[in-house]
């Protein structure tokens, strides 16, 4: 440890001087842009299969569209996401013919696989919110659907906007494994930058950081978000 | 107007309705009571099928609505219910809850009717000349409809001396309040039936009055309604006909003055001394 200085010196040099900051920005939003475009796919996701869970299974329909989410829920929550991002770019993709980069790739499964856990917290949601909703909904006249949508499902996202809080900076920090199919994040750019002064100790500190500071900035928007969402519940 | 015939309703193997039959008129405040657990809950909530009935038929307006294929949203936008719980719709405010459904059906049947029209010049390519339809006149705007339904929920939130409540959210109103929004969202859709499933049970005592107050006034301008209740005096002075349920049976049906005064049943005597 006798030289850290020599080895912040030399970090900087090529931060600055070589400019890798543009790098490390690049990096920064792939990171970001697979995190969020996953979460907002996986909501949508986890949205659909939570409704399929929940709708009454009198007919045959429910019930077939009922396995076809349990299947892809359990498939999704039993694989790693590395395994599942291999798959995807080098066998089910080439296979199909679809052409895509690691980068969108990288958000097209953390969608899916974030969707999978979702749905179990969406499924949660919406089983706290009081079924007495649901039924006014239905006695004026509305469809299960649109009861759903309009009543149901803004009060289930107010209940788990937490735990939805927490599946965002999960991803945040899953997204460092998007590397194994090429697309250049975080994690990537500060390895590059180790491997070309051959001295990795400052540049994964700073990495740590950098994701450090990215997770207490959500964790606070999340707090602020769900201060101003509370308020149509709380006496004024 | 509602004609129930042999109203049945098993959970599992418990028997809870057993063979209901019972003819609703136009104008009738009917009274439900029985002790807990005796169905008088379910049988209302069979009315609009909230509780799907395992036999017997319900005829509405001459379509029986117990029948699977019907399409029972239709039906239960002309037949209101009041729940004991409220249930006003929490991320609404008060105004948004009363207009709600009225401006999402009728903006629906706007987007139908448009719908319609659209597709109409090829629909009627494969119609014979004396069948070919005329296009739906739309009479209405998306605009004009809310202005409409904010209009008439403002009057109705007039008429029970809420109008200063109406952009706030539910849960800053007191249980009477909750229950007279309640009953005025149903009132929205004008209802040829509103069901009422306890709605004074929830309340605190000194809040019954004006929820009931509020149900005199609709049984005066000749609201057709069916109450289970355990007020036994609005009852008595509301309804103009009592039904007696147990074990899920109609064990007595009379005018309140008979029924309560002499009733027939050694259940009914039973309930009733033992409640009055």
């Amino acid at each position: 440890m006798g030289n850290f200085d020599v080895k912040v010196q030399r970090f900087i040099d090529i931060f600055i001087g070589k400019q890798a900051y543009l790098q490390v920005l690049e990096g920064l939003q792939n990171t970001l842009t697979i995190a969020i475009i996953g979460l907002i796919i996986g909501i949508i996701i986890g949205t659909l299969i939570a409704v399929v869970r929940i709708v009454p299974k009198y007919k045959l329909l429910p019930r077939v569209l009922n396995v076809i989410c349990n299947i892809y829920v359990e498939t999704f929550r039993g694989t790693p996401i590395v395994v599942q991002l291999l798959i995807f770019y080098y066998v089910l993709l080439p296979l199909l013919g679809i052409r895509m980069t690691g980068l969108e790739v990288s958000m097209l499964v953390f969608g899916l696989n974030s969707g999978a856990y979702i749905s179990e917290i969406m499924r949660s949601g919406i089983l706290s919110v009081d079924g007495g909703q649901m039924e006014a909904g239905r006695a004026v006249g509305l469809s299960f659907g649109t009861t759903m949508i309009k009543i149901v499902i803004p009060q289930a996202i107010k209940n788990i906007l937490p735990t939805l809080g927490n599946e965002f900076i999960a991803l945040i920090k899953e997204t460092s494994v998007v590397s194994f199919v090429g697309a250049t994040d975080l994690y990537l750019v500060f390895n590059r930058i180790g491997s070309s002064s051959y001295e990795f100790m400052v540049p994964y500190i700073v990495m740590a950081f950098i994701y450090i500071i990215l997770v207490l900035i959500i964790s606070a928007g999340i707090k602020l978000m769900e201060r101003s969402l509370r308020k149509s519940d709380r006496r004024n | 107007m509602i004609d129930v015939i042999n109203l049945e309703k098993h959970f599992g193997d418990k028997n809870v309705l057993d063979g209901i039959s019972v003819k609703i008129n136009k104008g009738d405040i009917v009274c439900i009571i029985g002790p807990s657990g005796s169905g008088k809950s379910t049988f209302l909530r069979c009315l609009n099928c909230m509780e799907d009935p395992t036999g017997g038929q319900i005829i509405f307006n001459g379509v029986d609505i117990a029948d699977f294929s019907v399409d029972i949203n239709v039906h239960r936008r002309k037949m209101g219910m009041v729940f004991q719980h409220f249930n006003l719709f929490n991320n609404k405010t008060v105004i948004e809850n009363i207009m709600l459904a009225p401006v999402h059906i009728q903006t629906q049947e706007l987007n139908k009717a448009k719908r319609k029209n659209l597709l109409l010049p090829i629909t009627n390519l494969f119609k014979s000349a004396d069948k070919k339809e005329a296009p739906v006149a739309i009479t209405t705007t998306k605009a004009q409809i809310k202005a409409d339904a904010k209009e008439n929920a403002m009057n109705l939130l007039k008429r029970i001396g809420l109008e200063e409540k109406a952009d706030v959210y539910p849960s800053t109103l007191s249980g009477g309040q909750k229950q007279r929004v309640a009953i005025v969202r149903s009132l929205a859709m004008n209802p040829d039936v509103i069901l009422f499933d306890e709605p004074t049970s929830a309340l605190d005592p000194e809040m019954v009055g004006e929820v009931l107050d509020l149900m005199k006034s609709l049984a005066e301008e000749g609201l057709t309604m069916i109450i289970v209740t355990h007020e036994m005096g609005f009852a008595k002075e509301v309804a103009n006909r009592v039904l007696f349920i147990d074990e899920g049976k109609i064990m007595e049906e009379a005018s309140p003055e008979e029924f309560f005064s002499n009733p027939k049943t050694a259940r009914a005597k039973d309930f009733l001394s033992k409640v009055l």
